[in-house]
């Protein structure tokens, strides 16, 4: 933080709010870029797919790129690029549900855990605790056996797994906070609880909520296609990244690795962008701190 | 020490209660009548259907049921496969064998490329270190699938080194076949223990102890050694320990991306295909061992750091 002026003030807060994160770090907004493609690819994607991702021509399966299909065709005969983009839907917003759910869950815990301490807090950390036991894709594979493959299970069991990584990381964070003197102060004024969490105690915590989110995001994405690629995740022949790879996996076998590698490619960047972003968050807390 | 390794037991032993139960009862709960997986779709005549239920205790409570499971289980019964007619220790046996070479093979890559490129980056300034954080930094974010069919694309379909699918046949040949698999499932591991290695050796070099035993004149190497890597090796054992039990879970994508004969691919297709005896006993073994290795881990970090042990929390 050497650069904040040293007159304090509003100049120096806004200096350090443009400052962000994009100020002079160049990885920083090419990750942001990334991922805002990815997202607006997600949202839009179908529209932006110059060809019916499920049309299937056999006779065109393997073919290369040419004739208005920029990246060729898949083991189908369908057209990759149109199928990439498709599949974006399901590879981002699935992830990003994943941390939005966990992280909810996982912040009110860590409040309730903070301000209630004693036997609320212990018994929640226990429960947390064995929570841990479960590795999020074997948590995904039972719910895949109870319920059936899925999108939808596959998140949800995800989103399970990873709360307690969420709520135990906020809680320590949540403790820092509730031992500062102006929540004393604001329950001596006679505020609520909500009121003091909901406008102070969340709102000094969120960068911190902001980069594990972040983070968690990346984990979320490989596990999700992870799930997607052994076929419990998202069900062929709906296009989606994690299961590109798998269906690509009999073209390269073949020598055909252009489905397999593009979509894993699509995976890898997106989550080395969203990897490093995340770590740039989290070391501006702890600079701040 | 004593209490703090008690405590970790019987928090060990609890977990591991309370996740069997919630592998058996979440199947138990699960949409659909068992029986009519057991009969295949045929109409049996209510003599036998009784007889099948009395055989499977499908009459009795859940928890009378989950603790004939259990018992069954301790005692090393975890049932019969109605897919395959199999038992499921059966099944087990055979496919135990491949994951854990797979897991203990990638675990043997990660400990020496991972904490070595770690300790080289951490050690060395310069272009080592810049290329270790670019590489680490590619590497942790490609799943293990996705490295899967790269390597099976690149070193058994073009190139030929190494064969593309199955275990192969003991020894040596166990070995080649088990290369690829190996490296795709430790590579986002590998990468991870790297970077967590750097950093503690560069944060205990940067430590004032560290700048006064150099200051005094100690030979390098003695400097590395007790002062530097003693300190580091405590953040870096825990971080491979925990990546190493991940692996454990992440095994079944390895061993259906390579088409492996182990434990996760069976619980994958037994997922798929509702044989709920099959998918209880692997959730079970592998939640075991994760559990398990976890607790090991938590030990060995008590005894590098005794703080952590004589401190009642370790925050």
């Amino acid at each position: 933080m050497s650069t904040v002026p040293t007159v304090p003030g509003l100049s120096g807060m806004v200096r350090r709010r443009t400052r962000g994160l994009a100020g002079s770090d160049k990885v920083a907004v090419v990750c942001l870029i990334v991922i805002a493609v990815a997202l607006v690819v997600a949202v839009v994607g179908p529209a932006l797919a110059p060809h019916d991702p499920n049309a299937s021509n056999l006779n065109d399966a393997f073919v290369g790129p040419g004739g208005g299909h920029l990246l060729g065709y898949d083991s189908q005969g369908r057209d990759l690029l149109s199928r990439l983009l498709a599949g974006a839907r399901t590879s981002i917003l699935g992830p990003a549900a994943v941390v939005v759910i966990a992280v909810l869950v996982g912040v009110v815990l860590a409040v309730v855990s903070a301000w209630r301490g004693g036997w609320v807090d212990s018994g929640i950390s226990i429960v947390m605790d064995i929570l841990f036991a479960f590795p999020g894709i074997l948590l995904a594979i039972l719910a895949a056996a109870v319920f059936g493959p899925g999108l939808t299970a596959a998140a949800l069991s995800l989103a399970i797994a990873y709360t307690p990584y969420v709520a135990r990381v906020l809680r320590s964070a949540a403790v820092r906070e509730r031992a500062r003197e102006y929540i004393a102060a604001s329950e001596v004024q006679g505020l609520s609880a909500w009121a003091i969490c909901g406008r102070h105690l969340v709102p000094n915590v969120t960068p911190l909520i902001v980069s594990q989110g972040t983070l968690l995001f990346g984990y979320a994405m490989v596990d999700l296609a992870a799930i997607s690629f052994i076929g419990l995740g998202v069900q062929p022949p709906q296009a989606d990244w994690g299961v590109m790879v798998s269906t690509g996996q009999a073209g390269v076998l073949q020598g055909y690795p252009a489905e397999s590698l593009s979509a894993g490619l699509c995976i890898v960047a997106v989550v080395v962008a969203v990897n490093l972003l995340g770590e740039r968050l989290a070391q501006r807390n702890e600079e701040r701190r | 020490m004593l209490r703090f390794v008690t405590r970790r037991l019987a928090m060990l032993v609890l977990t591991l209660l309370v996740a069997s139960f919630a592998i058996y009862a979440s199947l138990s709960i699960a949409p659909g009548d068992p029986l009519s997986v057991l009969t295949g779709g045929r109409t049996l005549p209510p003599a036998a259907l009784a007889t099948l239920r009395a055989r499977y205790h499908l009459n009795d409570p859940l928890l009378v049921q989950y603790w004939h499971w259990l018992t069954g289980a301790l005692h090393g019964d975890l049932g019969t496969s109605i897919a395959l007619r199999e038992s499921v220790n059966t099944l087990i046996g055979e496919r135990a064998g491949v994951t854990f070479e797979l897991v203990a093979y990638a675990s043997v890559l990660i400990l020496l490329f991972g904490i070595g490129s770690g300790l080289l980056a951490g050690l060395r300034r310069g272009l080592v270190d810049t290329s270790v954080i670019a590489g680490t930094t590619v590497l942790a974010a490609i799943p293990s699938f996705v490295a899967a069919i790269a390597l099976i694309s690149f070193f058994a379909v073009r190139l030929g080194w190494f064969p593309a699918l199955g275990a192969g046949t003991g020894g040596l040949d166990r070995l080649w076949h088990l290369t690829l698999p190996a490296i795709a499932l430790a590579l986002s591991a590998l990468a991870i223990v790297a970077r967590v290695t750097r950093v503690s050796v560069r944060e205990e070099m940067g430590r004032e102890h560290v700048q006064t035993a150099v200051s005094r004149g100690l030979p390098w190497h003695l400097v590395i050694r007790r002062h530097v890597l003693r300190n580091a090796s405590i953040p870096i054992t825990t971080v491979t320990g925990i990546t190493i039990a991940s692996l454990i879970a992440l095994s079944a994508v390895v061993e259906r991306a390579f088409s492996l004969n182990g434990l996760g691919s069976a619980l994958v297709s037994a997922a798929a295909s509702k044989d709920f005896a099959v998918v209880q006993g692997i959730s079970l073994v592998l939640v075991a061992a994760f559990v398990v290795t976890n607790t090991i881990v938590d030990l060995l970090y008590a005894v590098l750091d005794p703080r952590v042990a004589l401190g009642s929390r370790a925050e």
